[in-house]
């Protein structure tokens, strides 16, 4: 015997359990992002006038890959954690909203998977 | 009808912003900017996927002095959303909330913020 009534059954099933997903993963790429951005500007610094060459024998260093690669997916998958959240925040009309947190989803897979593509492009085939 | 003088709140235009406050929406806003620079990484890489012409190309621009220019601000963006995420971390897990340690360390952000910029540029074009 319940004294609940049946909406408030079911209003209350409980959160999907994903609740922290979007804590968690935005947390674990800012960990992440930690050394790999510090390895990134020291990267560009000694870079900074490099010709095609010397650019694809430095990214074809498999530890170079690897951490472009990393960064890449840390980047886009924080970057969209991060814009979702100015979107909830300040766009209001809800199917604006949805728009929006569905086409900056969109838009980070996209910018990531090509960023990705090109990086193997130049390490594997070159130009 | 008698209108009573009851105190007003502070108008947001004399609303001295307090260095929290700054240090908290700049962090989204550098956060903005970076998403919106990262695209700069896309074409730069892309740049270099279509062969040495369009990556030289693409290197003249970022080197030119309105690229340069850009360069900087994302680099300073960079350091700031690095440093005051940091900052954020250490508040996830309960350490330094207190208001007179948060404005130390929103002090600190700055402070290592600029200075890894000026390092940095100095480095890179020296």
């Amino acid at each position: 015997m319940t004294l609940r009534s049946p909406l408030g059954r079911a209003r209350g099933l409980g959160s999907a359990k994903q609740g922290v997903a979007h804590f968690w993963w935005q947390r674990l790429t800012a960990i992440a992002l930690v050394p790999i951005s510090l390895w990134f500007v020291i990267s560009v610094v000694s870079l900074a006038g490099a010709d095609y060459a010397h650019f694809r024998t430095w990214l074809s260093w498999p530890g170079n890959t690897t951490l472009m690669l990393l960064l890449l997916f840390a980047v886009f998958r924080h970057a969209q954690l991060g814009l979702q959240v100015v979107v909830e925040d300040y766009v209001h009309d809800e199917g604006l909203k949805l728009i929006g947190v569905i086409a900056v989803k969109f838009a980070a897979v996209f910018f990531g998977v090509f960023a990705g593509v090109t990086v193997l492009r130049v390490v594997f085939v070159g130009g | 009808m008698t209108r009573r003088t009851r105190p007003l709140s502070p108008h947001v235009h004399n609303y001295r912003f307090p260095l929290v406050a700054l240090l908290s929406i700049s962090h989204r806003v550098t956060g903005v900017a970076l998403a919106l620079g990262s695209l700069l990484l896309v074409y730069w890489l892309a740049s270099a996927a279509y062969g040495p012409a369009s990556y030289d190309r693409a290197s003249h621009l970022l080197g030119s002095p309105f690229g340069l220019l850009v360069l900087f601000g994302f680099s300073f963006a960079l350091f700031y959303h690095l440093a005051n995420g940091i900052r954020h971390l250490f508040w996830d897990v309960g350490l330094g909330f207190d208001l007179p340690t948060a404005v130390k360390s929103g002090y600190a952000v700055l402070a290592v913020s600029a200075g890894l910029t000026l390092l940095t540029w100095a480095i890179a074009l020296s």
